[in-house]
């Protein structure tokens, strides 16, 4: 039986950026043994020498030339933002370092 | 305990380095949509749903981006290869619009490649091999403008402005293999390594490698082992580190933070670090509240790259001589002393220099012009020198109309002038200003005996053989000609009218 | 004329029997009177439909030539960005968007002359079977309006079994056009991936996803089916090959000599003996009009269902990073200094409801280090299998069949705590999404214990969606040959109708 402790979901919660109440973890971590289990039966098959498929198509090589359309205007690419200034979105303060 | 010295590092320590360099490629539209790429344009009029990360927007690739990758990779020495992808890398932060970077994970386009770089050591001048581990394409993020506390810095800052005309440029990421044996050189070897990067990408022309503007960027790991040890330290990964000299300066900065750290028995942390311009020093990035997990996987909304053999070969028929090249064979064709050569490539006019050439001028007389009056023109306007209005072929005109006598050096200084300040061509501005030189011997005579007159007593100490009294002389006869005279042509004159001709 | 197939409409308004106008009208007095009680749209663009029903009445008048379904309205599935029309997917976290931009799919509908009524309900970003996981609540099945519809196209699905519209938009990512047309009692088909652009979909998986379309019939079905699909240079997973021949398969519908595959792995244990009834009476009504009935076995599809649960959660997870709260939709907790991490935090907790967050951490988890492998890494595999399955089987069969769903609509709340026994009903669905081939439901009756729809399911392989329709048509009219009349006919009449 595969299980996911409360601090297992908390932590996945973090990097999803999801907050989540102390009842919300603890209810995840209780339905994820379940739902693991249905999904790693996956592993039951044996895989090996099988090629992974990430996309049902075979295509390759899809590109477009190198040229410039119009953009929107920045009132329209503004215009659902939450909060903006001087043309650009205005986000609250910033805690981590940009990558 | 005092900061060790350089010296002091280099005895105990044996620094090995790693270098990620970010080049924005050049192209019109961005890397996943059809915007424009222009610097310095208004905020966020260059975007769309795509790199807004609109909900159901999707990205389609530039294919200009994917060919000026693999000319990177070929100039690079790399292999291309045959199926490689896009992946997803996953992380939040507000300047990434989708909350992931398109970039390339287990499968980049190009890999395995090298760069050699020349630097002047204690032996003569030394070769050193840089191993290219990959090349890969991504995409640049946007650009914020923090708000309230310290100087703009993200610190203490009330909140963020963000401006997405950045995000989507595409970006070329170019990791090198762990550098080691490079010993008390490694600052120089860097910086050598990346202007060498900078030379090749510019001969490409696929990016504008312009350090001070981000386009050409350099994140330096740098890690110490004692020497003669196997085992590698920690390394630390220091960004920011946006010219040449910084380059230098950051890896020196981070060798004897880590010697420090380590004579005294302390652990180096494995961390980001910032590069700051103004102190040479580095400042730990603000450490995250967990390890990131990137979550890699390969990109849904987009397929796999893969080039035809043909295609690469008709690229690889492309490429530029190398810049290592290119400067040896300059060097000898010209016959350019040691110090004059680095000077051109220190002031990064090697290109126009060769242009003017290229365009009938004399090597020495060209290099003469760009490297002096017009590169100090440049540095008081504090502007790039192919950036002012005179190009190649005004100069080759120039140093023509000199050789041709009609313009002394100094009349042609003020041609150079009128060039820049947009006159229009060379013969353009003599036509304009006047400018001629006066090679009436008559007039000239005229004017020297004016000034013997009025400088009697100069003219006599001449006359009776003290020479260098003569420069007084010819500075006023020059004066007395508005400075159209030749002066060689005044001297001579002068000389023979007072009995000193040789 | 609101029962009328669309084809039938479509000829009414070419004979000037009546107007787009009119018929906009007629439709939105419909959804007026009956959405109350089915809550089929989350947005009625009452102005914005009746302006292009004018513009079409007035092309038609100047004598332009009309694409077939011009002037014939449409409910969209509210996962498809139309400018400047409120787009939510379902969601609270895009409460009030406005797009500044029109999907793919919504610029063909409008160059087509096709009138979009509105917006229809979804589970939030296509995540769910039911249409109960919509953040503005669940739509409801036009037959019992205490059952679910299905989902998660459950809002258009509803809309055209309850003659609010003739025509209807869906997504399928993983059943999600099927699955509610079987439980409606009407024909969705989810078209080979890459044939309809995704661009301006919303995305929940999109190595799966698919837009498609529903009708009352196949016909009406191959005729939208053929104005939404096509090449499109904004998708660059979109194939760029003609849309296959689904009107004229659909006008032609024959099976003499089809070789029809049963999947063995779709069928008996699990699925509600009045869906197994009505199925096997379609396969002998097919043996009768002259198909050759074969089985095949496709062994790996019971991992399908394993698989899909772990793509289109990863692939999820990585999607809906964008709704940040940073350049549009909500924005919670933004004051006293509250940070910009906490914002989106805060704004992700309040504004993705319980399934997508459930999906969400299950996609960051099989991604996650050490964990990739094993998860993500190994469903992907299977996918390949499932592919292999499918070529094998395509070897034997033109097309295959399976019922749609295991069950009959099932009570609204009646799966909701349990998400495992909810993800059970796509399993005869999912493995088209993951080989991205194309299927159609098609009504096959009523079961007996319950009266409500069995949906027949046909599978092709990809890029020949012309083989559903051509089997569908000949399934469709034996069909009512049979019955004496459509299946719809049979439904309870709505409150206000």
């Amino acid at each position: 039986m595969s299980s996911l402790s409360r601090d297992d979901v908390a932590k996945l919660a973090g990097l999803a950026r999801i907050e989540m109440t102390e009842a919300e973890l603890l209810e995840l971590s209780s339905q994820f043994g379940l739902i693991l289990d249905a999904v790693a039966r996956v592993q039951e098959m044996d895989l090996s020498g099988v090629k992974a498929t990430s996309h049902p198509q075979p295509l390759e090589n899809i590109a477009r030339a190198d040229e410039v359309l119009p953009s929107l205007s920045p009132e329209a690419a503004l215009s659902a933002a939450p909060a903006q200034e001087d043309s650009r979105f205005r986000v609250p303060q910033i805690l981590g370092e940009a990558e | 305990m005092a900061l060790p010295t350089y010296d002091e590092v280099i005895a105990k320590w044996d620094p090995v380095l790693g270098l990620e360099v970010h080049v924005e490629l050049n192209t019109k539209s961005k890397m996943f949509c059809s915007c424009a790429t222009e610097f310095g344009a208004a905020p966020n009029t260059q975007t769309c749903p795509v790199c807004l990360a609109l909900p159901g927007a999707l990205p389609v690739v530039n294919k200009k981006a994917i060919e000026s990758t693999i000319l990177i990779g070929l100039a690079l020495n790399c292999k291309i290869a045959p199926y490689s992808r896009f992946a997803r890398k996953n992380y939040f932060y507000p300047d990434m619009p989708k909350n992931f970077q398109i970039s390339q994970y287990d499968e980049p386009i190009c890999f395995d490649g090298y760069v050699d770089v020349e630097i002047e050591t204690d032996e003569g001048l030394k070769q050193f091999r840089i191993e290219v581990e990959r090349v890969h394409m991504e995409e640049d993020t946007g650009k914020s403008l923090h708000v309230g506390g310290a100087t703009g810095r993200i610190h203490g800052a009330d909140y963020s402005l963000l401006d997405y005309n950045r995000a989507g440029i595409p970006l070329v990421e170019i990791v090198t293999k762990i550098v080691p044996g490079t010993g008390k050189y490694a600052p120089e070897v860097a910086k050598a390594y990346v202007a060498e990067l900078r030379d090749i990408l510019r001969g490409l022309k696929v990016s504008d490698v312009k350090m001070e503007q981000g386009s050409l960027r350099c994140d330096a790991n740098v890690s110490l082992k004692p020497i003669g040890s196997d085992v590698l330290g920690t390394r630390s990964e220091t960004k920011n580190v946006n010219s040449l000299r910084s380059v230098e300066r950051a890896i020196r900065g981070e060798m004897i933070r880590h010697a420090e750290l380590l004579n005294e028995g302390k652990k180096v942390k494995q961390e980001t670090r910032h590069f700051q311009e103004d102190t040479g020093l580095t400042r730990s990035g603000r450490s995250k509240e967990q390890a990131e997990d990137y979550r890699y996987f390969p990109d849904p909304d987009l397929v796999p790259v893969t080039p035809a053999t043909i295609w690469i070969e008709e690229l690889r028929a492309t490429l530029p001589e190398r810049p290592s090249l290119r400067r040896k064979r300059i060097k000898e064709e010209w016959n350019v002393p040691d110090k004059e050569m680095a000077a051109m490539i220190n002031a990064d006019v090697l290109d126009i220099v060769e242009a003017t050439v290229l365009l009938g001028a004399d090597p020495t007389k060209a290099r003469t012009w760009w490297l002096g009056e017009i590169s100090r023109i440049a540095n008081d306007q504090n502007i790039a020198i192919t950036d002012l209005a005179i190009t190649p072929k005004d100069v080759a005109e120039l140093v023509a109309l000199v050789a041709s006598g009609e313009l002394t050096d100094k009349l042609a200084r003020q041609v150079v002038e009128g060039v820049i300040a947009g006159e229009g061509t060379p013969s353009e501005v003599v036509a304009q200003r006047g400018i001629k030189v006066v090679n009436d011997d008559g007039a000239l005579m005229a004017a020297i005996e004016k000034v013997c007159a009025e400088q009697a007593e100069t003219a006599e100490k001449v006359r009776g053989g003290h020479l260098p009294a003569a420069g007084a002389l010819i500075g006023a006869v020059m004066k007395e000609t508005k400075g159209q005279a030749d002066a060689a042509r005044v001297r001579e004159l002068l000389l023979g009218h007072l009995g000193q001709a040789n | 004329m609101i029962h009328k197939s669309a084809a039938e409409m479509a000829k009414a308004l070419t004979n000037g029997e009546t107007s787009s106008v009119e018929l906009t009208q007629l439709h939105l007095d419909r959804i007026a009177a009956v959405d109350g009680d089915v809550k089929a749209f989350l947005h009625v663009d009452t102005q914005g439909a009746l302006d292009q029903a004018r513009s079409v009445d007035e092309r038609r008048k100047s004598g332009e030539k009309l694409s077939p379904l011009a002037g014939i309205p449409l409910a969209l599935k509210d996962v498809l960005a139309q400018k400047d029309v409120p787009t939510t997917a379902g969601s609270k976290i895009l409460q009030g968007w406005l797009p500044p931009y029109d999907s793919t799919v919504v610029s063909k509908l409008k160059d087509a002359g096709i009138v979009i009524m509105g917006k229809t309900n979804m589970d939030e970003f296509a995540m769910g079977s039911s249409t109960e996981n919509s953040g503005y609540g669940p739509t409801f099945n036009p037959w019992d309006l205490t059952r679910t519809p299905g989902g998660s196209s459950g809002g258009s699905a509803a809309a055209v079994s309850s003659f609010e519209a003739p025509l209807a938009i869906g997504s399928d990512t993983g059943g999600s056009i099927r699955q509610p047309a079987a439980l409606t009692g009407i024909v969705g088909v989810r078209p080979t991936y890459g044939a309809v652009s995704r661009f301006g979909l919303i995305a929940y998986s999109s190595s799966l996803d698919q837009a498609g379309p529903f009708g009352r019939t196949v016909l009406d079905t191959a005729l939208l089916h053929e104005a939404m699909a096509g090449h499109d240079p904004k998708d660059a997973t979109s194939i760029n090959a003609p849309v296959p021949a689904v009107v004229h398969a659909a006008k032609s519908g024959d099976v003499k000599g089809m070789k029809i595959g049963v999947i063995k792995q779709l069928q008996g244990e699990g699925y509600q003996k009045g869906v197994q009834a009505r199925f096997d009476e379609s396969l002998q009504v097919l043996a009768s009009l002259g198909a050759e009935i074969v089985e095949v076995d496709c062994p790996s599809f019971e991992y399908a269902l394993a698989a899909y649960y772990l793509i289109a959660p990863s692939e999820c997870s990585s999607n809906l990073a964008r709704f940040d709260a940073m350049r549009y939709g909500l924005r919670v907790g933004d004051k006293d200094g509250a940070s910009a991490e906490a914002v989106m935090s805060a704004t992700r907790d309040a504004g993705f409801g319980r399934e997508v967050k459930r999906r969400i951490i299950l996609g960051t988890y099989a991604l996650s280090s050490g964990y990739y492998d094993a998860y993500y890494g190994s469903a992907q595999k299977i996918r390949t299998l499932i592919i292999e399955d499918y070529a094998k089987a395509f070897a034997k069969a033109d097309v295959l069949v399976s019922p749609t769903a295991p069950t009959t609509a099932y009570k609204i709340g009646e799966k909701v705590d349990d998400p495992m026994a909810m993800y059970l009903g796509d399993v005869a669905t999912i493995p088209v999404n993951l080989a991205g081939i194309c299927g159609m439901s098609l009504p096959a009756g009523l079961a007996d214990e319950d009266n409500l729809p069995v949906g027949f399911q046909i599978m092709a392989p990809a890029m020949q969606d012309q083989r559903l329709y051509q089997a569908g048509a000949a399934l469709e009219a034996a069909l009512l040959t049979k019955w004496g009349a459509p299946i719809l006919s049979q439904a309870p009449a709505l409150k206000g109708a």
